[in-house]
Protein backbone atom coordinates (compact mmCIF):
# COMPACT_ATOMS: atom_id res chain seq x y z
CA UNK A 1 0.00 0.00 0.00
CA UNK A 2 0.89 3.48 -0.98
CA UNK A 3 -0.23 7.18 -0.63
CA UNK A 4 -0.72 9.04 -3.72
CA UNK A 5 -0.82 13.03 -3.29
CA UNK A 6 -4.33 13.19 -2.33
CA UNK A 7 -4.19 10.67 0.11
CA UNK A 8 -1.52 12.86 1.25
CA UNK A 9 -3.64 15.49 1.98
CA UNK A 10 -6.06 13.52 3.26
CA UNK A 11 -4.24 12.79 5.99
CA UNK A 12 -2.71 15.93 6.74
CA UNK A 13 -6.47 16.99 7.25
CA UNK A 14 -7.86 14.36 9.26
CA UNK A 15 -4.20 15.25 11.48
CA UNK A 16 -5.30 19.20 11.23
CA UNK A 17 -2.14 19.91 9.83
CA UNK A 18 -1.99 22.74 7.32
CA UNK A 19 0.62 21.48 4.42
CA UNK A 20 1.31 23.34 1.46
CA UNK A 21 1.29 22.47 -1.87
CA UNK A 22 4.89 22.45 -2.41
CA UNK A 23 5.48 19.87 0.61
CA UNK A 24 3.06 17.21 -0.60
CA UNK A 25 5.26 15.28 -3.02
CA UNK A 26 7.67 14.99 -0.25
CA UNK A 27 5.93 14.19 2.44
CA UNK A 28 4.39 11.49 0.50
CA UNK A 29 7.71 10.24 -0.23
CA UNK A 30 8.79 9.96 3.31
CA UNK A 31 5.11 8.38 4.64
CA UNK A 32 6.02 6.08 1.89
CA UNK A 33 9.37 5.07 3.00
CA UNK A 34 7.91 4.47 6.44
CA UNK A 35 5.17 2.41 5.03
CA UNK A 36 7.40 0.19 2.88
CA UNK A 37 9.59 -0.49 6.24
CA UNK A 38 6.60 -1.72 8.18
CA UNK A 39 5.30 -3.43 4.95
CA UNK A 40 6.78 -6.66 5.89
CA UNK A 41 4.54 -7.16 8.88
CA UNK A 42 2.36 -8.64 6.23
CA UNK A 43 4.16 -11.86 6.06
CA UNK A 44 3.68 -12.81 9.71
CA UNK A 45 1.35 -15.30 10.23
CA UNK A 46 -0.93 -13.86 13.55
CA UNK A 47 -3.69 -16.37 12.54
CA UNK A 48 -5.77 -17.02 16.18
CA UNK A 49 -3.69 -14.53 17.84
CA UNK A 50 -5.42 -12.30 20.58
CA UNK A 51 -4.25 -8.30 19.69
CA UNK A 52 -2.48 -7.00 23.06
CA UNK A 53 -4.54 -4.36 24.72
CA UNK A 54 -2.18 -4.47 27.96
CA UNK A 55 1.38 -5.48 28.64
CA UNK A 56 0.38 -6.28 32.28
CA UNK A 57 -2.22 -8.61 33.53
CA UNK A 58 -3.09 -6.46 35.95
CA UNK A 59 -6.74 -5.62 37.28
CA UNK A 60 -7.28 -1.79 36.69
CA UNK A 61 -8.25 -0.04 40.21
CA UNK A 62 -11.74 1.16 40.59
CA UNK A 63 -13.00 3.90 43.03
CA UNK A 64 -16.09 5.45 43.88
CA UNK A 65 -17.83 7.49 41.10
CA UNK A 66 -17.41 10.62 43.38
CA UNK A 67 -15.80 14.12 42.85
CA UNK A 68 -12.00 14.02 44.55
CA UNK A 69 -11.19 16.90 42.97
CA UNK A 70 -11.81 20.64 41.34
CA UNK A 71 -12.61 24.07 41.68
CA UNK A 72 -9.00 24.95 40.10
CA UNK A 73 -10.71 27.31 37.19
CA UNK A 74 -7.59 30.04 37.01
CA UNK A 75 -5.32 27.01 37.30
CA UNK A 76 -6.66 25.66 34.29
CA UNK A 77 -7.25 28.39 32.13
CA UNK A 78 -3.64 30.44 33.10
CA UNK A 79 -2.15 29.13 30.10
CA UNK A 80 -5.10 29.37 27.48
CA UNK A 81 -3.90 31.77 24.50
CA UNK A 82 -7.09 33.51 25.33
CA UNK A 83 -9.68 33.44 27.62
CA UNK A 84 -12.71 36.03 29.22
CA UNK A 85 -13.45 34.88 32.41
CA UNK A 86 -13.29 31.43 32.67
CA UNK A 87 -14.00 30.57 29.34
CA UNK A 88 -11.48 29.59 26.42
CA UNK A 89 -12.32 32.02 23.55
CA UNK A 90 -12.38 30.62 20.22
CA UNK A 91 -13.21 31.76 17.06
CA UNK A 92 -16.92 31.84 15.96
CA UNK A 93 -18.30 28.28 15.17
CA UNK A 94 -21.99 28.81 14.54
CA UNK A 95 -23.49 31.39 12.49
CA UNK B 1 37.15 19.32 48.78
CA UNK B 2 38.46 18.83 45.15
CA UNK B 3 35.36 19.43 42.46
CA UNK B 4 32.49 17.67 43.88
CA UNK B 5 31.16 17.74 40.69
CA UNK B 6 33.39 14.84 39.87
CA UNK B 7 31.22 12.68 43.22
CA UNK B 8 28.86 10.00 42.06
CA UNK B 9 25.35 10.63 43.52
CA UNK B 10 26.19 7.83 46.22
CA UNK B 11 29.01 9.24 47.05
CA UNK B 12 27.75 12.79 47.21
CA UNK B 13 24.78 11.66 49.31
CA UNK B 14 27.47 10.33 51.85
CA UNK B 15 29.52 13.79 52.00
CA UNK B 16 26.47 15.29 52.83
CA UNK B 17 25.29 13.87 55.13
CA UNK B 18 29.04 13.25 57.25
CA UNK B 19 29.15 17.12 56.74
CA UNK B 20 31.84 17.00 54.74
CA UNK B 21 30.56 18.88 51.90
CA UNK B 22 27.16 20.99 52.02
CA UNK B 23 24.08 20.99 49.91
CA UNK B 24 24.95 24.32 48.76
CA UNK B 25 28.52 24.10 47.93
CA UNK B 26 27.77 20.93 45.72
CA UNK B 27 24.56 23.18 43.81
CA UNK B 28 26.79 25.86 43.57
CA UNK B 29 30.02 23.51 42.00
CA UNK B 30 26.84 22.52 39.18
CA UNK B 31 25.30 25.31 38.39
CA UNK B 32 28.98 26.68 37.93
CA UNK B 33 29.55 23.64 35.71
CA UNK B 34 26.40 24.35 34.04
CA UNK B 35 26.72 27.84 32.97
CA UNK B 36 30.22 27.54 31.32
CA UNK B 37 28.47 24.21 29.85
CA UNK B 38 25.51 26.46 27.23
CA UNK B 39 27.76 25.06 24.26
CA UNK B 40 26.73 21.66 24.64
CA UNK B 41 22.70 23.30 25.37
CA UNK B 42 21.63 20.44 27.40
CA UNK B 43 19.34 22.77 29.28
CA UNK B 44 16.61 24.51 27.91
CA UNK B 45 15.59 26.12 31.06
CA UNK B 46 18.32 26.82 34.29
CA UNK B 47 16.63 27.51 37.20
CA UNK B 48 19.28 28.34 39.85
CA UNK B 49 17.67 30.79 42.49
CA UNK B 50 15.06 27.64 42.60
CA UNK B 51 18.26 25.05 43.28
CA UNK B 52 19.88 27.39 45.57
CA UNK B 53 16.79 28.08 47.78
CA UNK B 54 16.27 23.92 48.31
CA UNK B 55 19.79 23.72 49.17
CA UNK B 56 19.60 25.83 51.75
CA UNK B 57 16.76 24.15 53.15
CA UNK B 58 18.46 20.42 52.44
CA UNK B 59 21.69 21.71 54.88
CA UNK B 60 19.63 23.05 57.43
CA UNK B 61 17.17 19.91 57.58
CA UNK B 62 20.82 17.54 57.43
CA UNK B 63 22.05 20.15 60.36
CA UNK B 64 18.76 19.42 62.28
CA UNK B 65 19.51 15.25 61.75
CA UNK B 66 16.45 15.22 59.46
CA UNK B 67 18.24 14.16 56.15
CA UNK B 68 15.62 12.47 53.23
CA UNK B 69 17.06 9.87 50.99
CA UNK B 70 18.34 12.22 48.78
CA UNK B 71 18.82 14.95 50.33
CA UNK B 72 20.36 18.42 49.13
CA UNK B 73 21.53 16.58 45.58
CA UNK B 74 20.75 18.14 42.65
CA UNK B 75 19.80 17.09 39.21
CA UNK B 76 18.20 17.74 35.98
CA UNK B 77 14.62 17.01 34.53
CA UNK B 78 13.79 16.14 31.18
CA UNK B 79 11.74 18.81 29.89
CA UNK B 80 9.27 16.67 29.44
CA UNK B 81 8.08 16.09 33.28
CA UNK B 82 5.62 19.25 34.39
CA UNK B 83 7.30 21.12 36.93
CA UNK B 84 4.93 23.51 38.66
CA UNK B 85 5.75 27.07 37.90
CA UNK B 86 8.98 26.12 35.49
CA UNK B 87 8.12 26.62 31.82
CA UNK B 88 8.08 23.07 30.39
CA UNK B 89 8.09 22.22 26.11
CA UNK B 90 8.55 19.26 25.30
CA UNK B 91 11.07 21.11 23.13
CA UNK B 92 8.34 21.83 21.12
CA UNK B 93 7.85 25.06 19.50
CA UNK B 94 3.52 24.21 20.33
CA UNK B 95 3.87 24.51 23.83
CA UNK B 96 5.03 28.04 23.70
CA UNK B 97 5.60 29.44 27.03
CA UNK B 98 3.42 26.89 29.05
CA UNK B 99 3.75 26.94 32.66
CA UNK B 100 2.33 24.10 34.33
CA UNK B 101 -0.07 24.78 37.29
CA UNK B 102 1.10 21.17 38.85
CA UNK B 103 3.79 18.84 39.15
CA UNK B 104 4.74 15.64 37.82
CA UNK B 105 3.93 12.86 40.12
CA UNK B 106 7.87 11.08 39.88
CA UNK B 107 9.27 14.43 39.89
CA UNK B 108 7.40 15.27 43.07
CA UNK B 109 8.55 11.85 44.32
CA UNK B 110 11.76 13.10 43.94
CA UNK B 111 11.37 16.29 45.55
CA UNK B 112 9.49 14.31 48.50
CA UNK B 113 12.92 12.69 49.16
CA UNK B 114 14.64 15.68 49.18
CA UNK B 115 16.59 16.00 45.71
CA UNK B 116 16.37 19.58 44.09
CA UNK B 117 15.96 21.10 40.78
CA UNK B 118 18.55 22.37 38.50
CA UNK B 119 17.05 23.30 35.37
CA UNK B 120 14.81 21.16 32.77
CA UNK B 121 16.83 19.55 29.54
CA UNK B 122 16.79 19.18 26.50
CA UNK B 123 15.21 16.45 24.47
CA UNK B 124 13.86 15.60 20.81
CA UNK B 125 10.79 17.31 19.78
CA UNK B 126 7.98 14.98 22.02
CA UNK B 127 10.44 12.45 22.80
CA UNK B 128 10.17 11.63 19.38
CA UNK B 129 14.04 11.04 18.03
CA UNK B 130 17.11 9.37 18.32
CA UNK B 131 19.84 11.95 18.18
CA UNK B 132 18.64 14.92 19.98
CA UNK B 133 18.32 16.86 16.65
CA UNK B 134 14.72 17.04 16.43
CA UNK B 135 14.39 19.27 19.28
CA UNK B 136 12.91 22.79 18.78
CA UNK B 137 15.58 24.31 20.27
CA UNK B 138 18.51 22.90 19.03
CA UNK B 139 20.63 19.62 19.04
CA UNK B 140 22.02 18.85 22.19
CA UNK B 141 26.13 18.30 21.88
CA UNK B 142 27.23 14.97 23.50
CA UNK B 143 30.44 15.99 25.81
CA UNK B 144 32.09 12.58 24.01
CA UNK B 145 34.35 13.33 20.43
CA UNK B 146 36.09 10.67 18.15
CA UNK B 147 39.41 10.00 18.47
CA UNK B 148 41.81 11.65 15.36
CA UNK B 149 45.15 10.73 15.72
CA UNK B 150 46.51 11.63 19.27
CA UNK B 151 43.99 14.06 19.63
CA UNK B 152 39.99 14.36 18.57
CA UNK B 153 37.64 15.42 15.64
CA UNK B 154 36.16 18.31 15.74
CA UNK B 155 32.58 16.98 14.17
CA UNK B 156 29.95 17.46 16.76
CA UNK B 157 28.37 13.76 18.34
CA UNK B 158 24.99 13.30 18.94
CA UNK B 159 24.32 11.96 22.72
CA UNK B 160 21.26 9.89 21.48
CA UNK B 161 18.10 10.60 21.88
CA UNK B 162 15.28 11.40 23.02
CA UNK B 163 16.91 12.03 26.40
CA UNK B 164 20.02 13.18 24.49
CA UNK B 165 19.93 16.34 27.40
CA UNK B 166 19.95 14.06 29.90
CA UNK B 167 22.54 11.86 29.03
CA UNK B 168 24.82 14.83 28.08
CA UNK B 169 24.38 16.38 31.22
CA UNK B 170 25.09 13.68 33.37
CA UNK B 171 27.96 12.69 31.09
CA UNK B 172 29.25 16.08 31.32
CA UNK B 173 29.20 16.07 34.97
CA UNK B 174 26.23 19.18 34.76
CA UNK B 175 24.07 16.85 37.44
CA UNK B 176 24.36 14.39 39.41
CA UNK B 177 21.86 12.07 38.02
CA UNK B 178 18.61 13.01 35.72
CA UNK B 179 14.97 11.57 35.09
CA UNK B 180 14.62 10.38 31.59
CA UNK B 181 11.68 8.78 29.34
CA UNK B 182 11.54 5.26 27.00
CA UNK B 183 9.44 4.86 24.43
CA UNK B 184 11.10 2.59 21.85
CA UNK B 185 14.47 3.53 23.55
CA UNK B 186 15.10 7.01 24.61
CA UNK B 187 16.52 6.41 28.16
CA UNK B 188 18.48 3.21 27.21
CA UNK B 189 20.27 4.49 23.71
CA UNK B 190 21.03 8.26 24.74
CA UNK B 191 22.84 6.21 27.71
CA UNK B 192 25.07 4.13 25.84
CA UNK B 193 26.42 7.06 23.80
CA UNK B 194 27.25 8.73 26.56
CA UNK B 195 28.95 5.94 28.93
CA UNK B 196 25.91 6.57 31.38
CA UNK B 197 23.63 4.10 32.86
CA UNK B 198 20.17 4.41 31.99
CA UNK B 199 17.03 2.18 33.05
CA UNK B 200 13.72 2.11 32.01
CA UNK B 201 11.95 0.14 34.27
CA UNK B 202 8.79 -2.39 33.77
CA UNK B 203 5.56 -0.78 32.48
CA UNK B 204 3.90 0.69 35.32
CA UNK B 205 6.12 0.97 37.94
CA UNK B 206 6.53 4.71 37.75
CA UNK B 207 3.61 7.04 37.39
CA UNK B 208 3.23 8.56 34.03
CA UNK B 209 0.91 11.23 35.46
CA UNK B 210 2.66 14.65 34.67
CA UNK B 211 4.97 13.43 32.36
CA UNK B 212 3.94 14.98 28.63
CA UNK B 213 2.78 11.65 27.12
CA UNK B 214 3.64 9.99 23.49
CA UNK B 215 2.62 6.59 23.27
CA UNK B 216 1.06 6.11 26.42
CA UNK B 217 0.99 2.00 26.48
CA UNK B 218 4.81 2.17 25.80
CA UNK B 219 6.24 5.47 27.97
CA UNK B 220 7.71 5.01 31.38
CA UNK B 221 10.41 7.04 33.31
CA UNK B 222 13.49 6.35 34.26
CA UNK B 223 16.81 7.87 35.48
CA UNK B 224 20.52 7.95 33.41
CA UNK B 225 23.00 8.81 36.08
CA UNK B 226 27.04 7.76 35.92
CA UNK B 227 27.29 4.49 38.33
CA UNK B 228 24.77 1.44 38.21
CA UNK B 229 24.30 2.32 41.84
CA UNK B 230 23.21 5.98 41.32
CA UNK B 231 20.53 4.61 39.23
CA UNK B 232 19.34 2.27 41.80
CA UNK B 233 18.94 5.27 44.36
CA UNK B 234 16.74 7.39 41.79
CA UNK B 235 15.25 4.40 40.75
CA UNK B 236 14.21 3.88 44.55
CA UNK B 237 12.70 7.65 44.86
CA UNK B 238 10.92 7.70 41.47
CA UNK B 239 9.21 5.10 41.33
CA UNK B 240 5.94 3.41 43.29
CA UNK B 241 1.76 3.33 42.99
CA UNK B 242 0.02 6.82 41.75
CA UNK B 243 -3.74 6.75 42.00
CA UNK B 244 -3.74 9.27 39.30
CA UNK B 245 -2.29 6.80 36.61
CA UNK B 246 -4.50 3.83 36.41
CA UNK B 247 -1.34 2.13 34.59
CA UNK B 248 1.15 2.77 37.90
CA UNK B 249 1.05 -0.87 39.32
CA UNK B 250 0.70 -0.90 43.52
CA UNK B 251 3.11 -3.03 44.72
CA UNK B 252 5.92 -2.11 47.02
CA UNK B 253 9.46 -0.56 45.79
CA UNK B 254 12.10 -2.62 46.69
CA UNK B 255 15.32 -1.09 48.51
CA UNK B 256 17.20 -1.56 44.65
CA UNK B 257 20.78 -0.20 45.94
CA UNK B 258 20.68 -3.22 48.14
CA UNK B 259 21.07 -5.66 44.89
CA UNK B 260 24.28 -4.03 44.16
CA UNK B 261 26.83 -5.57 44.98
CA UNK B 262 24.54 -9.07 45.05
CA UNK B 263 26.20 -12.30 43.96
CA UNK B 264 25.14 -13.02 40.43
CA UNK B 265 26.31 -17.02 41.30
CA UNK B 266 23.93 -19.44 39.35
CA UNK B 267 21.97 -16.74 37.23
CA UNK B 268 20.31 -17.75 34.23
CA UNK B 269 21.41 -15.11 31.38
CA UNK B 270 19.94 -15.32 28.04
CA UNK B 271 21.75 -15.05 24.69
CA UNK B 272 19.20 -14.21 22.03
CA UNK B 273 20.34 -15.46 18.56
CA UNK B 274 18.24 -13.06 16.48
CA UNK B 275 19.99 -9.90 17.75
CA UNK B 276 23.33 -10.52 15.91
CA UNK B 277 22.23 -8.39 13.21
CA UNK B 278 23.66 -5.72 11.38
CA UNK B 279 26.04 -4.38 14.50
CA UNK B 280 28.81 -5.24 13.42
CA UNK B 281 31.99 -6.70 13.99
CA UNK B 282 32.72 -4.44 17.15
CA UNK B 283 29.11 -4.63 18.52
CA UNK B 284 29.61 -8.62 18.55
CA UNK B 285 32.95 -8.38 20.02
CA UNK B 286 31.07 -6.24 22.65
CA UNK B 287 28.37 -8.39 23.67
CA UNK B 288 31.24 -11.84 23.42
CA UNK B 289 33.12 -9.76 26.18
CA UNK B 290 29.54 -9.02 28.08
CA UNK B 291 28.84 -12.55 27.85
CA UNK B 292 32.44 -13.36 29.19
CA UNK B 293 32.15 -10.78 31.84
CA UNK B 294 28.72 -12.65 33.48
CA UNK B 295 30.15 -16.14 32.89
CA UNK B 296 33.50 -15.28 35.00
CA UNK B 297 31.21 -13.90 37.67
CA UNK B 298 29.43 -17.18 38.07
CA UNK B 299 26.35 -16.70 35.62
CA UNK B 300 25.08 -19.23 33.68
CA UNK B 301 25.06 -18.29 29.88
CA UNK B 302 21.88 -20.18 27.50
CA UNK B 303 21.55 -19.80 23.86
CA UNK B 304 17.83 -18.47 23.49
CA UNK B 305 15.33 -17.94 21.10
CA UNK B 306 13.19 -14.45 20.19
CA UNK B 307 12.10 -15.35 16.69
CA UNK B 308 9.67 -12.32 16.41
CA UNK B 309 12.21 -9.67 17.09
CA UNK B 310 12.56 -8.53 13.47
CA UNK B 311 9.23 -7.35 13.55
CA UNK B 312 9.38 -5.30 16.60
CA UNK B 313 10.59 -1.96 15.04
CA UNK B 314 8.14 -1.77 11.90
CA UNK B 315 5.13 -2.74 14.44
CA UNK B 316 6.61 0.11 17.32
CA UNK B 317 6.27 2.27 13.86
CA UNK B 318 2.51 1.76 13.76
CA UNK B 319 1.81 1.35 17.58
CA UNK B 320 4.13 4.10 18.33
CA UNK B 321 3.01 6.96 16.07
CA UNK B 322 -1.00 5.35 16.30
CA UNK B 323 -1.21 6.32 19.81
CA UNK B 324 1.16 9.83 19.43
CA UNK B 325 -1.72 11.03 16.80
CA UNK B 326 -4.01 10.41 19.53
CA UNK B 327 -2.48 12.12 22.18
CA UNK B 328 -0.85 14.93 20.33
CA UNK B 329 -4.70 15.94 19.37
CA UNK B 330 -4.86 18.21 22.54
CA UNK B 331 -2.44 20.41 20.82
CA UNK B 332 -5.26 22.67 18.68
CA UNK B 333 -4.42 26.17 20.43
CA UNK B 334 -7.39 26.09 22.48
CA UNK B 335 -6.17 25.56 25.87
CA UNK B 336 -2.49 26.28 26.31
CA UNK B 337 0.24 26.61 24.12
CA UNK B 338 1.03 28.32 20.17
CA UNK B 339 -2.02 29.60 18.76
CA UNK B 340 -2.58 30.92 15.15
CA UNK B 341 -5.10 32.70 13.57
CA UNK B 342 -7.57 30.89 11.27
CA UNK B 343 -10.23 31.81 9.28
CA UNK B 344 -12.62 29.28 11.14
CA UNK B 345 -11.78 26.99 14.04
CA UNK B 346 -10.79 24.13 11.57
CA UNK B 347 -8.20 26.54 9.88
CA UNK B 348 -6.85 27.96 13.46
CA UNK B 349 -6.32 24.00 14.44
CA UNK B 350 -4.46 23.29 11.19
CA UNK B 351 -2.36 26.34 10.74
CA UNK B 352 -1.37 26.54 14.67
CA UNK B 353 -0.23 22.63 14.19
CA UNK B 354 1.56 23.20 11.06
CA UNK B 355 3.69 25.91 12.50
CA UNK B 356 3.93 24.20 15.86
CA UNK B 357 5.10 20.61 15.31
CA UNK B 358 8.60 20.20 13.65
CA UNK B 359 9.39 17.44 10.90
CA UNK B 360 9.40 14.68 12.47
CA UNK B 361 6.40 15.27 14.88
CA UNK B 362 4.44 15.91 11.75
CA UNK B 363 5.33 12.89 10.22
CA UNK B 364 4.98 10.28 12.83
CA UNK B 365 1.20 12.36 13.68
CA UNK B 366 -0.07 11.50 9.84
CA UNK B 367 1.35 8.27 9.95
CA UNK B 368 -0.56 7.61 13.30
CA UNK B 369 -3.76 9.13 11.40
CA UNK B 370 -3.34 6.75 8.82
CA UNK B 371 -2.97 3.97 10.35
CA UNK B 372 -6.02 3.97 12.51
CA UNK B 373 -8.18 5.43 9.96
CA UNK B 374 -11.25 3.98 8.26
CA UNK B 375 -10.11 0.62 5.75
CA UNK B 376 -6.56 0.60 7.13
CA UNK B 377 -6.96 0.35 10.65
CA UNK B 378 -7.27 -3.74 10.73
CA UNK B 379 -4.59 -3.83 8.47
CA UNK B 380 -2.21 -2.15 9.72
CA UNK B 381 -3.03 -0.99 13.70
CA UNK B 382 -4.88 -4.37 15.06
CA UNK B 383 -2.04 -6.18 12.75
CA UNK B 384 0.55 -4.85 14.94
CA UNK B 385 -0.56 -5.10 17.88
CA UNK B 386 -1.37 -9.26 17.66
CA UNK B 387 2.62 -8.64 16.39
CA UNK B 388 2.72 -7.25 19.73
CA UNK B 389 1.75 -9.97 21.07
CA UNK B 390 3.96 -12.13 19.82
CA UNK B 391 7.22 -10.28 20.99
CA UNK B 392 5.71 -10.56 24.60
CA UNK B 393 4.78 -14.14 23.95
CA UNK B 394 9.00 -14.80 22.76
CA UNK B 395 9.73 -13.24 26.34
CA UNK B 396 7.38 -15.35 28.15
CA UNK B 397 8.45 -18.19 27.16
CA UNK B 398 12.03 -17.22 27.39
CA UNK B 399 11.61 -16.52 31.31
CA UNK B 400 9.31 -19.58 31.75
CA UNK B 401 12.25 -21.91 30.72
CA UNK B 402 14.00 -20.39 33.80
CA UNK B 403 15.69 -17.36 32.18
CA UNK B 404 16.72 -14.57 34.70
CA UNK B 405 17.69 -12.14 32.35
CA UNK B 406 18.78 -11.47 28.71
CA UNK B 407 21.72 -9.35 27.47
CA UNK B 408 21.96 -7.71 24.08
CA UNK B 409 24.08 -4.75 23.00
CA UNK B 410 22.30 -1.41 23.71
CA UNK B 411 22.98 0.20 20.29
CA UNK B 412 23.68 -1.08 17.15
CA UNK B 413 26.83 1.36 16.75
CA UNK B 414 28.77 4.02 18.79
CA UNK B 415 27.23 7.36 18.58
CA UNK B 416 27.36 9.69 15.02
CA UNK B 417 27.93 12.74 14.39
CA UNK B 418 24.95 15.43 13.68
CA UNK B 419 23.61 15.50 10.09
CA UNK B 420 24.76 11.99 9.60
CA UNK B 421 21.51 10.00 9.84
CA UNK B 422 18.47 10.38 8.62
CA UNK B 423 18.48 13.25 6.21
CA UNK B 424 17.12 11.43 3.59
CA UNK B 425 15.40 8.51 4.72
CA UNK B 426 13.42 8.87 8.19
CA UNK B 427 13.84 4.82 8.56
CA UNK B 428 17.78 5.12 8.67
CA UNK B 429 17.08 6.69 12.01
CA UNK B 430 14.34 4.27 13.41
CA UNK B 431 17.07 1.69 13.34
CA UNK B 432 18.93 2.87 16.68
CA UNK B 433 16.18 1.62 18.23
CA UNK B 434 16.37 -2.47 17.06
CA UNK B 435 17.51 -3.59 19.97
CA UNK B 436 15.81 -1.85 22.42
CA UNK B 437 12.51 -1.08 21.18
CA UNK B 438 11.55 -4.77 21.82
CA UNK B 439 11.63 -4.49 25.75
CA UNK B 440 9.01 -1.57 25.46
CA UNK B 441 6.71 -3.75 23.50
CA UNK B 442 6.76 -6.23 26.13
CA UNK B 443 6.65 -3.87 28.72
CA UNK B 444 10.01 -5.12 30.95
CA UNK B 445 12.47 -3.29 32.71
CA UNK B 446 15.72 -2.67 30.79
CA UNK B 447 18.93 -1.10 31.62
CA UNK B 448 21.50 0.01 29.38
CA UNK B 449 25.50 -0.21 30.90
CA UNK B 450 28.41 0.73 29.59
CA UNK B 451 31.26 -2.07 28.27
CA UNK B 452 33.68 0.43 26.96
CA UNK B 453 34.91 2.27 24.25
CA UNK B 454 34.66 1.54 20.41
CA UNK B 455 37.60 2.41 18.10
CA UNK B 456 36.38 6.06 17.60
CA UNK B 457 37.19 6.22 21.35
CA UNK B 458 33.09 6.65 21.69
CA UNK B 459 31.42 4.88 24.50
CA UNK B 460 29.43 1.14 23.56
CA UNK B 461 26.42 -0.04 25.88
CA UNK B 462 25.18 -3.65 26.72
CA UNK B 463 21.40 -3.89 27.68
CA UNK B 464 20.33 -6.89 30.00
CA UNK B 465 17.05 -7.29 30.14
CA UNK B 466 14.49 -8.93 33.02
CA UNK B 467 11.37 -10.31 34.33
CA UNK B 468 8.62 -7.71 35.12
CA UNK B 469 8.96 -6.16 38.24
CA UNK B 470 12.90 -7.61 38.60
CA UNK B 471 14.58 -4.83 38.25
CA UNK B 472 16.43 -5.93 40.94
CA UNK B 473 18.19 -8.64 39.62
CA UNK B 474 19.46 -6.18 36.87
CA UNK B 475 20.58 -4.05 39.01
CA UNK B 476 22.37 -6.90 40.59
CA UNK B 477 23.79 -8.30 37.17
CA UNK B 478 24.42 -4.68 35.65
CA UNK B 479 26.62 -3.67 38.64
CA UNK B 480 28.92 -7.21 37.69
CA UNK B 481 29.17 -5.77 34.13
CA UNK B 482 29.62 -2.66 35.41
CA UNK B 483 32.76 -3.66 38.15
CA UNK B 484 34.28 -6.31 35.27
CA UNK B 485 34.09 -3.52 32.09
CA UNK B 486 37.23 -1.00 31.97
CA UNK B 487 36.40 1.86 34.15
CA UNK B 488 34.50 4.81 32.01
CA UNK B 489 36.48 8.08 31.93
CA UNK B 490 34.43 10.90 31.20
CA UNK B 491 35.30 13.63 28.95
CA UNK B 492 37.15 16.78 30.31
CA UNK B 493 35.30 20.09 29.72
CA UNK B 494 36.65 21.18 26.11
CA UNK B 495 33.47 22.74 26.22
CA UNK B 496 33.78 25.31 28.71
CA UNK B 497 33.24 28.89 28.09
CA UNK B 498 35.35 31.52 29.74
CA UNK B 499 32.41 32.94 32.47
Amino acid sequence: MSVDQATVRRIAHLARIAVEDQEVERLGAELNAILDFVAELSSVDVAGVEPLTSVLPMQMKKRQDVVTDGGFADAILANAPEKDDHYFVVPKVVE
Amino acid sequence: MSDPTHLSLAEARDALVAKKLSATELTKAHIEAIEKARALNAFLTETPELALEAARDSDARIARGEARPLEGLPLGIKDLYCTKGVRTTAASRILDDFTPTYESTVSANLWRDGALMLGKLNLDEFAMGSSNETSAFGPVVSPWRRKKGDGFDDAKIVPGGSSGGSSAAVAARLALGATATDTGGSIRQPAAFTGTVGIKPTYGRCSRWGIVAFASSLDQAGPITRTVRDAAIMLRSMAGHDPKDTTSVDAPVPDYEAAIGASVKGRRIGIPKEYRIGGGAEIDALWDQGVAWLRDAGAEIVEISLPHTRFALPAYYIIAPAEASSNLARYDGVRYGLREKGRDIADMYEKTRAKGFGAEVRRRVMIGAYVLSHGYYDAYYVRAQKIRSLIKRDFDEAFAAGVDAVLTPATPSTAFAQGEKGAADPVEMYLNDIFTVTVNMAGLPGIAVPGGLGADGLPLGLQLIGRPFDEATLFSLAAALESAAPKIEFPQPWWTEAK
